[in-house]
């Protein structure tokens, strides 16, 4: 039975009433059968009982919340159950020895950028990244992973706008605020894709606050943000390209400041339908020689990551063979 | 039967259980990383625990550890597992011998047997402790003690594999 991911785009309330949750809004009450839920996206004002809750605990299902941008705010975790004390330790050592930390940070670059290349020669865009990516040999350091990802990503979102069309170029990425339509896209892209991954790591043993490319510091679940990267170029910027090619977003779409630019109700919506298609689109998968799904994608990159950490084989990022 | 460093090692029965179904599955589910939340199969068989039997008392577990499916006293006291099918028999009588060479040891309680019910197929069969198979369960707990102690095991493709929880987890 295949699960699925609830999006909540209008305010409500979230009842639990025996063993089913129901949504009330404007517009009435839906049920959401729990046991067919997967993980729930909130982009509205969404208040719950606490029996909701409970509920939604005992079942093990996430819900991220978006705050009013678009922008991820926050998660409700369910206490963990699928806790493992020796694979703990084994991420903490894998953190804490710098030689190990270093191989793991150096994976989750050459992964990101290995799909960006597909991307763009998807486009027939020839690119320097495989060049920069050279670079990543001689590091040593967190900092120099990171400088050489940071060079990538801006040679990357240079080609990036070849493919766009005049009206929509990128320009260079901008970040709170997004100051035009494909920045805004790509922030609104890449904080669900990190609750995609953080739905993903929460349904296995490891521990989504101890990272490697990123700073375990730097957000409570860091392990998200290092997962992310490998699938942004394969979720979200392929999606924010057939959007715009296919101008299935427009303008319209779209609520502009001076300063700022975010999608609207109806270009999340739009956004969001697409997203969760992709999701739930399933490719053959060389190695199991069985379909699996792009969401299950991420979960088979956690079970690879969980190998490496174990010493059983060691960790190789996906990279789309397609 | 039991030495001083053996009391350490703490068996359950779905163990004994993997030893004869594959090591790897051992090692992963002894380490905690578990799968079979999302198998269909296991909750399969979780329903077909939960409606079988329910004139009996069940779930009884002792020492933490050893959990019986159910149990009926009589004038020998049956130890009761329920199974799906008969495809990994050899693991079933030998999770149930555990149980049975359980209760001698550790509890002193000689007068049990064992019984496997297939609810399924209308069959069941019981099992006794004899002096050959305590041996083996004594190895058998041994060796497992010994292989969880080392890296985890390569998986290796067998036809079996197609429906294990771990398949995602060992080929990816």
């Amino acid at each position: 039975m295949l699960k699925k991911n609830y999006y909540l785009m209008s305010d409500g309330i979230l009842k639990r009433k025996e063993n089913t949750l129901y949504f009330h809004n404007k517009d009435g009450k839906k049920p959401i059968p729990i046991s067919k839920m997967y993980s729930i996206y909130s982009y509205g004002s969404l208040s719950f009982s606490s029996q909701a809750v409970h509920l939604l605990a005992k079942e093990g299902v996430p819900i991220h919340f978006f705050n009013y941008y678009g922008f991820y705010d926050g998660s409700f975790y369910p206490r963990e159950t699928l806790l493992s004390g020796d694979l703990l330790i084994k991420q903490a050592e894998n953190y804490l020895d710098h030689e190990k930390r270093i191989i793991i940070a150096g994976k989750f670059v050459e992964g990101a950028a290995h799909n960006m290349q597909k991307v763009l020669s998807y486009y027939k865009i020839e690119n320097g990244i495989g060049e920069i990516l050279n670079d990543l040999d001689s590091c040593r350091e967190i900092t120099e992973f990171m400088n050489v990802e940071g060079r990538i990503r801006a040679h990357y979102y240079e080609k990036m706008d070849l493919i766009l069309p005049d009206g929509y170029k990128m320009e260079g990425r901008s970040r709170r605020p997004p100051e035009n339509m494909i920045n805004a896209l790509m922030s609104f892209g890449n904080s669900l894709i990190y609750s995609t991954v953080l739905t993903e790591i929460y349904n296995t043993q490891l521990n989504p606050t101890i990272s490697y490319l990123h700073e375990p510091s730097e957000r409570r679940y860091s392990l998200a943000l290092d997962l992310s990267e490998i699938f942004k170029p394969i979720l979200v910027d392929r999606l924010i390209f057939y959007l715009i090619n296919k101008k299935m977003l427009q303008e319209k779409d779209f609520e502009r400041d001076l300063n700022y630019c975010l999608l609207n109700d109806q270009g999340r919506k739009k956004f969001i339908k697409e997203y969760d298609e992709r999701l739930k689109k399933t490719i053959k998968h060389r190695k199991l020689n069985r379909k699996v799904s792009y969401r299950r994608l991420i979960r088979l990159e956690a079970y690879k990551l969980i190998k490496h950490l174990i010493g059983s084989e060691e960790y190789k990022p996906f990279v789309m063979w397609w | 039967m039991f030495s001083d460093s053996e009391k350490e090692l703490r068996i359950i029965g779905t163990q004994i259980n993997y030893y004869f179904i594959c090591k790897t599955k051992l090692w992963l589910f002894s380490h905690h990383i578990q799968m079979e939340q999302e198998s269909e199969l296991v909750s399969l068989g979780k329903t077909l625990h939960q409606d079988s039997y329910k004139r009996d008392k069940r779930d009884q577990t002792i020492d933490n550890l050893i959990s019986f499916d159910f149990i009926r006293k009589g004038d020998v006291l049956e130890i009761h597992e329920v199974k799906k099918s008969k495809k990994m028999s050899k693991a079933h009588h030998y999770q149930l011998l555990y149980y049975l060479y359980y209760l001698k040891n550790k509890k002193g309680i000689e007068n049990a047997i064992g019984i496997i019910d297939y609810p399924k197929l209308r069959r069941r069969e019981t099992l006794k402790l004899d002096e050959r198979n305590q041996q083996e369960i004594h190895n058998i707990t041994k060796r497992i003690g010994n292989m969880l102690k080392e890296e985890m095991p390569a998986p290796s493709r067998r036809p079996a594999c197609r429906r294990c929880a771990y398949y995602e987890f060992c080929f990816v």
